[in-house]
Formats: structure tokens, C-alpha cells, sequence
């Protein structure tokens, strides 16, 4: 068989109006309006209530169910599925009214069984954080079909920030049977915003408008496609070429997030994590003779340059933390003592301290170039200062299992506070969370008995006054121990086009609901 | 009746292989730092013992390693990849729900890196010691050295972003509602930078090897007779120097089907192609040991497939090479 030269030609033009017909035909598909685009990683592992526990989970999760519960910038309690509550003086009893004529997205209406089913049974067996705060309660009843109370052994000060959507998302009852292990048909039913229409694995995640959502007028937006974008730059491209809406924080590298910026109707926002109050710090590994002497802690504290940190690796979207507390955590005091950035006092402290000269092993966090180019920083500060620092490197499973298994002398973290401190701060620093074989506790293994004992009248105490000392104490003990080096109040950056209105309006930002997000101009 | 048994032979060599490949990659995957069940827990806040333990019984990992591979082998005996921890479906549904990704991205690769490559090579050949032939080498030396992360990222900037010509990512347009034709031409569309920048490497290894080969078969005795009977330029360049210098562009081409899915890994990363390369690193990142085991096996069965078609395509280039 020949081809020549004039087939030849006529098949390439045949291929570039194959290409044409293909450019128009995907213009006409991206000019429709009411369709907000999301940039989404790592792919989440269900979007079914409970068994997502990621944020990227929950950011899905969160438009498909509600809680009972929103929480605003304040962290002060709004309305959702719950129109009103109640708390006994000793805070011992809750009583949530629910909102009638509620029904999920299979018709079904919504009652005080689902909410006794979600917090009693599916949510108590899934989630680790609603067990811990679960077991604080006595019983848990439906009054009537609206009504639902939550009786308390003990008072668990921080109980009422456990209804939000992503933690108490609230699940229908009628599709569950025994076994709430057992995976659910990838359709999750819920009363949210929007109800899940499809999920192309390794593509996209598409819910559609709930129309018969209990908020008259909600949600505004007709379509949301979660875009699964496993590289950074890639996902920084497709915002640039316009294919997706919004980049949520942490999705491109700091950076990046300045450059963004500074494109044609392009917003930032650092709102709607004030719930979460991601931060950052160092653990160092109290189990080692090294960490055991407080001259090395403080030597460690005053060799780091987090203004560094915050200005040069954050590009400005960080604080530098002034102690265990992030600034949005409540009950934060910054009247703790402070070791500010000074390599000749930390050179002074080390010379005076049990330190011989050892190279100490840093484990950095393998989540992107930002906490490569941390860990770097630290390095340096920590070698000006006379350290001589081993920085070893893992893959996330392979830094998970060492921080897990205190297999480090220093590694880094970020984890979130969740907005009190009985439920985010505690159980970094209590000797009962010393715990091999999870990274999500006290992995560092500092041990104090007043500050354990202090955190537990924390959790319990009633009056927030008397709260605000307990923790101010906390805060002031572990300072003064170096329990850990905090670094940074993270901010993490949202990226999104000017004609998304509404986009974040709650503490919990895209990790809520976007039922009141529009798209102006359409 | 030889071609038959050749083949049965192989199959049954390559079924061999892949026992040996599944056995030793189970121990390496299970030898790899990393919990799936701490992973699997994540960032819930308390991932604490009861609750991890209750994700180790639900997968068998509390048992000791012997009766784990006892178990896989004998799940893939019957044809049973298991089920993937973190996806929570059959292995072998996600991987054939992704394979026809990586198959089209791969395969007009490979096509493509193959007849670009060749006509270089081949081009470059017959002018060789020209500014076009230096052109060309240039052209191979570049791409050959240009890392495909860098190179992917580049055309993502220049055909997606400054030149907004082509898709930066995805499969298709989400939401574009294509059907039929019309379905197609947009796969296409998005297909065009992925399989661009995939072939690149290859094109510029098929280019240099096939003019070096070229221009060695063109000096031979057999060569020089044929000219000096008096034959056509064109037949000899095609009949005697083409075929004789194609053997080991055969050989190229069977090791790239095989590496082809390595490739794929970066570039489904980039391009957000939802293929089996991109499944094999979330597997890896999570350290779904099933999904892993199941991606593992399904591409290693490719490449021996792969290479028994290149024994086969060798008697087809050249005639005098005979099945056994």
C-alpha cells in the first residue's frame, strides 16, 4: 500500500477540522453558567457519611449532608437542620429541635431517628474523633420526631462544636442496616445542597442542585464538578486556562498563590479555616536523652527564624505561632514566654547543654515543595546555631510510619485544632495520647502531670471564664517546657475567579456547604 | 504448527514469569515502609489503637505474612485480584474501568513515536552529512534529553495556557455532554499534548537509531550489489536497506511497550489522565497493597505480551529469523 502526497495532505486537513470541530464543540460546554468548577487532591476515598475522613472527603461530604449546625467565623453556633437548642445550666443536657419538612434525597423525610442513628451508631463506630467525644455521653434520645437530647455522664465543654457538617454529617437511617462498616452503594443520600449525580474515578465528582432543599431559594448553583488534579502546577494551568473556578488551599504551592493573584479577576482569601486553625510545629522527641534537656529545646526555639518561615516559604500567607495555641483557637493567649530569633542566644544555650556534637535526624513532612523548602530553612537556622542536622527524607507513608513509630529526634507536622482546644490542642500533649502507631497524637511523648490534669478540668469545666484560665495556665506550662518548636499559624490560601460570590461564609469555608455560592453575572 | 507451539510455549513461560513477578512483588510491597491502615485512618484526629486494629482485621493485616501470600496467590489462582482498602471496590474492576485510558494514550504513543521516529531516522538518513540531517539530530538529541516532567509542564504552558488551543488536563470535557462523533473528537482533543509529549522520547531514540542503522546497512556488500544491478534508488532504500535496518527498531519497539506504562505514570500525573499509571501511584501513596499487587501484575502481563508480539513481528521484518 502507498499513500501519497495528496492523501496525505487531505487526511491532515481532515485532522486539524477534527480538531476544530472538537475546540468549538468544548467552548459551548464550558460557556454554561451555574456550573462552578473545583480543583480537587487527593482523590477522596468515599464521599459516603463516615467513611471519607480527609478533607478532600469532607469538602465533598459536606454539600451532600448537613449538620445540625453551622458555626460563623466566630465559631459562634447558627442554624441548620437544628432551628434551635438548648443547653442545661450544667451542661449536662442538649436539646436540638429539628426542622420539619425536611427530607433527603431519596424523599424521605428527615426526623430525630437519623440524627440518634448518625451521632449513636454510624458516626460513634466510624469516627475516632466522635467516639472520643462520644463517650462523654450518657444516652441519646428522640424526644418526639423533632426533637432530640443528648444527655451528658460529664460535661464535655466543646461538645457543641461536634455538629457541624464534616464532623456530624447526618446520615438517613432507613439505608443502613446492622453492619454501618459496611460500604454503602457509592450514592450517598443525604439533605445537603446538592445530591451526588456521578463520580468518574480519577476524573471528576458531579452533584447537582437539591431542589427541594429546605432553605427556600438554596442553593444558587445548578452544577459542581470536583476536578481530581494529582500535580500542582497542572492544577495552577487549569486555573490559568480557565477550566476550573476555584483552587482551594493547600491545592498550589505558596508560591504559586501570589502569581494567581495578580491574573485578571482572580480573588484570595485566607477565610474559612478558622474552625480548622491549621498549624504547624516541630516535634521533638522527648523519649531521647538530647530532647530531655530543656537548654536544647530552647536552643532549638531560638535558632528558628519563623518570620522566615512565614514571609519567604508562606510568601507571607502564614503567622508565626507564639506558642501551642494558633491565634484562632480559643481560650489563645499570647502571654506565654517567648523565644524570639536569636542564633547567638541559642549558640550560648547549646554550648551550656548536653549537647556533644551529634547529628540530630530531621524528618520533614512530604507534602510539596513548601514544606521541603520548611524543612531546608530549618536546617540551616538549626546548623547557624551549632546543630549539626541529618535531613532525612520519606515518602508520606514511609514519614508517617517513622513519626508513628517515634523512629525521629525532630519531624514536622501540621494538624488541625479544630477551633477548642479540648478537642484539637489536648491530645498533642497528654501522656494518655502517647500512643505507638498513629501520628495523629502526642508523638513527641511529652509527659507533665499538671498539664494533664489541667486539660482534663479543661474539657470539663462549664464556666468559659474559668475555661479561659485553666488553658491560659496550659498554655503558659507549655511554653515554658518547650513541649514542642511551633512554627506557624498556617493560612491556607483560596484561590477563586471574582464572579464567585458567596463562596466561603461559613468557619469551616469549602469543607462546608457551597449552597450559598453563585456565580454573578449569569 | 511451529508458530502454535512457539506460542503456547511462551504464554506458558510468560505465566511462569508472572508467578515469580506476583510473588516478589508482593515481598517488596509489603517490605516498603508504611501502614495502610494509619494511612487509611488519616487526618481524622484520632486515629486511635481500637479503631486502626478494627482496620487491620477488616483486611487481613493482622495476620502473619506466610498466610497473607497463601491467601493472594490463592486468590489469584482464581482469577481474584481482591479488593482495593481505600477504594472499597473489586481490584480488577478499577483497573479495567482505567486500562482503555491508558491503552489509547499509550498506544498512539507509541504509533506515533514509531512512524515520526522511523521517517526521521530514515529521512535523515538519505541526507545525511546535510544541515537537515544535523537538524534532525539536534532535534533527537533534544527531546532525547529533556526530562518528560519538564517537557509535559512546558507544553501545558504554551498549548493550554499562553496558546489556549489544546486541554490541559482530563480525559474529556466534564460536563461537555458529548456523545457519539462528537464524543470522539473531543477524547481527541484531549489527547493530542498527553500522547505528544509520551512520544517524544521514543520518537528521538527512533530517530538516531534508525538512521545510524540506516547508514550502516547502506554501506554493506549486499546493498552496493543491488545498486550496482542497476536497481532503482527508491527499491533499494525500501527492499534492502529499510528491512535490514528495522530489526533493531523491532527490538526498541517491543522494550517501549513495556516501559510505555512507566512513562504513563508522569504524564496521567501531569495531565490528569485517568489511567492505570495514575492508579498505580495513588495505590503507592496510600500503600494499597491489593491495588498495588493488581496494577503491578496487570502491567507486568502487558509487557510479556508485548514482548512475545515482537518475537512474532521480527519473522515479519525479516523473513531468514524463524519462530522455535
Amino acid at each position: 500500500m502507498t499513500i501519497d502526497r495528496r492523501e496525505l495532505l487531505s487526511a491532515g486537513a481532515a485532522g486539524l477540522g477534527w480538531l476544530a470541530a472538537g475546540f468549538s464543540a468544548s467552548a459551548l460546554a464550558q460557556a454554561s453558567g451555574h456550573t462552578l468548577n473545583i480543583a480537587l487532591f487527593p482523590e477522596p476515598n468515599g464521599v459516603v457519611a463516615g467513611l471519607g475522613s480527609t478533607g478532600p472527603a469532607q469538602t465533598v461530604i459536606g454539600n451532600i449532608y448537613d449538620g445540625l449546625l453551622r458555626f460563623d467565623e466566630k465559631l459562634q453556633p447558627m442554624p441548620n437542620l437544628a432551628t434551635e437548642w438548648t443547653v442545661s445550666p450544667d451542661m449536662k443536657v442538649y436539646t436540638f429541635k429539628l426542622k420539619k419538612g425536611v427530607t433527603f434525597h431519596d424523599g424521605k423525610p428527615f426526623t430525630a431517628d437519623d440524627v440518634v442513628f448518625t451521632a449513636d451508631k454510624l458516626m460513634r463506630t466510624l469516627n475516632p474523633r466522635v467516639r472520643v467525644a462520644m463517650a462523654s455521653v450518657e444516652s441519646v434520645k428522640a424526644l418526639d420526631p423533632h426533637t432530640v437530647e443528648f444527655r451528658m455522664a460529664i460535661p464535655y465543654a466543646a461538645f457543641i462544636q461536634l455538629f457541624d457538617s464534616s464532623t456530624l454529617p447526618i446520615a438517613p437511617k432507613h439505608l443502613y442496616g446492622d453492619d454501618v462498616t459496611k460500604p454503602l452503594s457509592p450514592n450517598p443520600v443525604g439533605t445537603g445542597p446538592f445530591k451526588f449525580k456521578e463520580w468518574q474515578r480519577g476524573s471528576f465528582i458531579h452533584l447537582v442542585r437539591n431542589e427541594k432543599y429546605h432553605e427556600s431559594g438554596l442553593p444558587k448553583l445548578e452544577n459542581v464538578y470536583w476536578h481530581i488534579i494529582p500535580d500542582g502546577a497542572s492544577r495552577a494551568a487549569a486555573f490559568e486556562s480557565g477550566k476550573v473556578d476555584v483552587l482551594p488551599g493547600g491545592m498550589v504551592e505558596f508560591f504559586d498563590v501570589g502569581r494567581l493573584d495578580k491574573l485578571p479577576n482572580t480573588d484570595v482569601t485566607l477565610k474559612g479555616h478558622e474552625k480548622l486553625c491549621p498549624m504547624a510545629w516541630m516535634w521533638m522527641n522527648h523519649r531521647l536523652p538530647l530532647f530531655q534537656d530543656l537548654k536544647v529545646r530552647k536552643a532549638v526555639m531560638h535558632a528558628l527564624n519563623r518570620d522566615a518561615m512565614a514571609k519567604v516559604v508562606w510568601q507571607g500567607f502564614a503567622k508565626p505561632s507564639t506558642g501551642a495555641f494558633s491565634h484562632q483557637t480559643q481560650f489563645y493567649t499570647p502571654q506565654v514566654p517567648q523565644y524570639p530569633f536569636d542564633t547567638a542566644r541559642a549558640r550560648k544555650l547549646l554550648a551550656e547543654s548536653s549537647y556533644k556534637g551529634q547529628a540530630v535526624r530531621l524528618l520533614p513532612l512530604p507534602f510539596g515543595e513548601s514544606w521541603m523548602r520548611l524543612a531546608e530553612l530549618i536546617r540551616q537556622n538549626l546548623t547557624a546555631a551549632g546543630f549539626k542536622v541529618d535531613l532525612q527524607s520519606a515518602d508520606l507513608p514511609g514519614t508517617i510510619q517513622r513519626q508513628s513509630g517515634w523512629d525521629f529526634d525532630l519531624t514536622l507536622t501540621y494538624m488541625f485544632q479544630l477551633g477548642d482546644p479540648a478537642l484539637g490542642v489536648a491530645r498533642n500533649y497528654v501522656s494518655s495520647e502517647i500512643r505507638k502507631g498513629s501520628p495523629f497524637n502526642n508523638v513527641g511523648g511529652y509527659q507533665n502531670p499538671k498539664v494533664d490534669a489541667l486539660f482534663e478540668r479543661g474539657s470539663r469545666e462549664i464556666d468559659p471564664k474559668k475555661r479561659a484560665e485553666i488553658y491560659a495556665d496550659i498554655q503558659r506550662t507549655l511554653s515554658e517546657d518547650v513541649a514542642a518548636a511551633w512554627l506557624l499559624d498556617l493560612g491556607f490560601p483560596t484561590v477563586y475567579r471574582s464572579k464567585v460570590d458567596n463562596l466561603i461564609n461559613t468557619s469551616l469555608g469549602l469543607i462546608d456547604s457551597l449552597g450559598r455560592a453563585s456565580i454573578k453575572s449569569v | 504448527m511451529d508458530t502454535f507451539r512457539f506460542l503456547a510455549r511462551r504464554l506458558l513461560q510468560g505465566l511462569a514469569a508472572l508467578l515469580l513477578i506476583a510473588v516478589m512483588n508482593f515481598l517488596l510491597v509489603r517490605a516498603a515502609p508504611g501502614d495502610p491502615a494509619t494511612l487509611l485512618a488519616g487526618e481524622s484526629g484520632a486515629a486511635d489503637e481500637v479503631f486502626l486494629q478494627q482496620l487491620r482485621e477488616r483486611f487481613d493485616l493482622d495476620r502473619p505474612l506466610p498466610q497473607q501470600l497463601a491467601t493472594y496467590l490463592g486468590q489469584l489462582a482464581q482469577g481474584d485480584l481482591g479488593v482495593s482498602y481505600r477504594q472499597q471496590q473489586p481490584v480488577i474492576d478499577l483497573i479495567l474501568d482505567r486500562l482503555p485510558a491508558t491503552l489509547l494514550l499509550t498506544g498512539t504513543a507509541f504509533l506515533l513515536s514509531l512512524a515520526i521516529g522511523v521517517a526521521l531516522g530514515v529521512w535523515a538518513s538519505v541526507r545525511a552529512g546535510t544541515w537537515k540531517d544535523s537538524a534532525i539530530s539536534l532535534f533527537a538529541t533534544v527531546f532525547y534529553a529533556m526530562p518528560v516532567y519538564w517537557l509535559a509542564l512546558l507544553a501545558v504552558l504554551v498549548f493550554a495556557v499562553w496558546l489556549p488551543w489544546l486541554p490541559a488536563f482530563g480525559y474529556e470535557t466534564v460536563g461537555g455532554g458529548h456523545t457519539g462523533l462528537a464524543r470522539m473528537l473531543d477524547i481527541g482533543r484531549h489527547l493530542v499534548l498527553p500522547a505528544v509529549v509520551l512520544a517524544m522520547f521514543f520518537m528521538a531514540v527512533y530517530a538516531r537509531m534508525t538512521r545510524a542503522s540506516m547508514l550502516e546497512v547502506a554501506g554493506m556488500d549486499f546493498v552496493k550489489t543491488a545498486r550496482a544491478k542497476g536497481l532503482p534508488a527508491g527499491r533499494v532504500l525500501r527492499a534492502h536497506v529499510l528491512r535490514n535496518a528495522l530489526l533493531p527498531v523491532v527490538t526498541l519497539a517491543g522494550l517501549q511497550a513495556g516501559a510505555m506504562v512507566g512513562g504513563a505514570v508522569i504524564i496521567e500525573t501531569v495531565f490528569a489522565w485517568p489511567g492505570i499509571g495514575r492508579l498505580l501511584f495513588d495505590a503507592l501513596q496510600q500503600r494499597d497493597y491489593s491495588l498495588l499487587l493488581g496494577t503491578f501484575l496487570v502491567t507486568a502481563a502487558l509487557a510479556v505480551l508485548f514482548n512475545i508480539i515482537t518475537d512474532v513481528a521480527y519473522t515479519l521484518v525479516d523473513p531468514r529469523i524463524q519462530l522455535r
